[in-house]
């Protein structure tokens, strides 16, 4: 329709490159960049002092190690858990493999409100086996193990998502030759198997632990916000802002962002690592 | 290393409704070359997955060197497996490669560190690549793949090697100089070697014996000339080489065709549809009219080769030296006295 000659047939006229990149850097500052920028200099507007100050309460300190031994029972789980699956979905042929796959991504497609209800319904006092649970006087949930079962379910696809495609890709060619070889399970596990995917792995481990120490929405209903002992650090950022405490609120926010950064920068890291893993032979 | 002697009977297995493999019988001498040969989809593979004990028959024994391999697991059977695209460890040095056999043996049968290093080496200048020791599989060229793949497949010292598509990634020319030097290599070790591939060149100039697979059945083994020679029934014959058929009929001990009347061969085979099947240089030519005409004469060096046009068919004869060639509109008979004449199969043609 044009008769404007052009340089190539995809690189849009000047003044419009112009605009869509200023467009695109704009809502880049707006949506990503600012919101870490007022978390960080909310918490350090009252000086470094405080924000000391605020994550040694015991509170902050309670937070942040149950937030800790959450992350350190979930990841563990969904690592070797994910794994498994990863292997049966891109190694066998099954009746049900379909709804196996469809049932690992599952975590992703239900609100995480839902992944927390389910467990109240199940182990809460009104709900199935809450009441054999009463009587035996096992607490799930409000207590430990259901912030456990909550985290684990929303946290489960990562391991299995990250390795799927690349299993696949890979075939089971190697595992053969090792078969062949004369290595046994064991050893085809860890001499083929693991170091195939290790790159991969890291990736999906390390976006569990994000998610893992990072939500809020699953944990929020299973949790019963008892402070000092049922907040994780989400939970804890909302509990400060609710008592109006900003310092706190965001002193715990920015320790969360941290997090979120270090796993940026480790992500960056691993997916250098895993176009070379990719493009090896 | 010594070859030993493969024996398999009635292997079966399906996969789906689709018979990978139909009532299979094989029998395979000590230190035989053998070549499986089959268009795709035939079983080739298969039937060496089998054998090494990556997948199981559903019926039908498999013994190699007398010894059955029923409940004998594939990393028990040590048998060397060159995979088609290698499946070499990627993230593994090619010395390490090599090296994997003997250090995934038990710890009473495996040898020092030193001893696994130098045999490793050892392999790799037997395999005249001694130079690529610490280097990765992704950094060398596919003929060095391959040549990698068998010493890691040879360090295990097998008495049996299955090779499946050796040559199938590689381009024509690395291809030609690895078939002499790996039938070389055969012989120097004394192995007994099974060998896939869907390239009758291949099958032909290397093995002893050529085992010709269609739809998980072998339809004939025997030595690459008498296949050429004397195939045992019209798929053998049109899949080896070149090969024009003429369908007809047989009745009264004769077979007749219905695009060259007059023509009737004597047979042997029973009443019923039938195929004459010639090689190029079988047909003779008969000047002074007929059904076929001459299109176009190609004389080549010692090679005459003739286009005829017989009714809505073109086919091409290759004349014996000293024969003169027809002129181009020429209307010849075709003397077909050399024609193979077989049934025509139910399978024929699937």
């Amino acid at each position: 329709m044009t008769s404007v000659p052009m340089p190539s047939a995809l690189t849009p006229p000047r003044l419009q490159r112009a605009v869509l990149i200023l467009l695109a850097v704009t809502l880049m500052g707006v949506l990503l960049l600012l919101p870490l920028v007022v978390v960080f200099s909310e918490a350090l507007s009252q000086g470094f002092e405080t924000v000391v100050e605020a994550l040694e309460t015991e509170d902050a300190r309670a937070a942040i190690e149950l937030t800790l031994l959450v992350a350190a029972i979930t990841v563990p789980l969904n690592t070797v858990c994910g794994m498994a699956a990863a292997w049966c979905l891109a190694r066998f042929q099954f009746p049900g493999r379909t709804l196996l796959a469809t049932l690992v991504e599952l975590p992703f497609s239900v609100s995480p409100v839902i992944s927390g209800l389910v467990w109240v319904l199940l182990f809460g006092a009104n709900g199935w086996f809450g009441p054999w649970l009463d009587a035996h006087g096992v607490r799930i949930i409000f207590a430990l193990p259901g912030l456990v079962l909550a985290t684990t379910f929303v946290t489960f696809p990562f391991v299995a998502r990250a390795l799927i495609p690349l299993m696949r890709a890979q075939g089971p060619a190697e595992e053969e030759a090792a078969l062949t070889l004369g290595a046994n399970a064991a050893q085809v596990f860890w001499h083929v198997t693991l170091p195939n995917i290790r790159w991969a792995l890291m990736y999906g481990v390390l976006l569990c632990n994000a998610r893992a120490m990072g939500e809020f929405g699953a944990v929020a209903v299973v949790s019963g916000h008892i402070r000092g002992q049922t907040l994780t650090m989400p939970l804890y950022v909302e509990a400060l802002f609710n008592d109006y405490d900003w310092v706190g609120a965001f002193t715990v926010a920015a320790l969360l962002s941290l997090l979120a950064l270090v796993t940026l920068g480790l992500r960056v890291l691993l997916e250098r690592h895993m176009d070379h893993g990719r493009g090896a032979a | 290393m010594t070859g030993v002697a493969v024996t398999l009977r009635g292997l079966t297995k399906r996969f789906g409704n689709a018979a990978a493999l139909d009532d299979l019988h094989l029998a395979i001498a000590a230190g035989e070359f053998v070549a499986l040969l089959g268009p795709s989809g035939s079983g080739k593979t298969t039937l060496l997955r089998v054998l090494a004990g990556l997948e199981f028959a559903e019926t039908g024994t498999i013994e190699i060197g007398g010894r059955s391999m029923h409940d004998v697991p594939a990393r028990k059977r040590r048998i060397g497996f060159v995979f088609q695209h290698y499946a070499l460890f990627r993230h593994m040095t090619v010395a390490r490669n090599v090296a994997f056999g003997l250090e995934v043996m038990p710890r009473r049968d495996r040898p020092q560190p030193a001893a696994i290093r130098a045999r490793a080496q050892e392999l790799l200048e037997f395999m005249e690549i001694g130079g690529l020791a610490d280097r990765y599989p992704d950094q060398i060229s596919g003929g060095q793949r391959q040549r990698v793949a068998l010493a890691r497949a040879l360090a295990i010292e097998p008495t049996l090697l299955l090779l499946d598509e050796p040559f199938g990634a590689l381009d024509a020319k690395v291809r030609k100089n690895l078939r002499i030097w790996l039938r070389g290599l055969h012989d120097r070790m004394g192995l007994t070697s099974l060998f896939v591939t869907h390239d009758q060149a291949e099958a032909l100039e290397m093995a002893d014996r050529v085992a010709v697979l269609r739809a998980g059945r072998i339809e004939q083994v025997d030595t690459p000339d008498r296949l050429y020679a004397e195939p045992a029934n019209a798929f053998v014959h049109e899949f080896l080489g070149e090969s024009i058929r003429f369908d007809g009929a047989v009745s009264d001990g004769a077979v007749r065709f219905p695009l060259l009347p007059g023509v009737m061969l004597p047979t042997r085979c029973a009443a019923g549809p039938a195929v004459a099947l010639l090689r190029p240089h079988e047909i003779g030519l008969r000047p002074g009219g007929g059904p076929a005409v001459v299109e176009s004469v190609h004389a080549f060096g010692p090679l005459c080769r003739v286009r005829l046009r017989l009714a809505d068919r073109v086919i091409e004869v290759l004349l014996p030296e000293g024969t003169s060639p027809p002129a181009p509109g020429a209307a010849c008979g075709l003397d077909l006295s050399a024609a193979r004449i077989y049934p025509e199969s139910p399978r024929a043609g699937s």
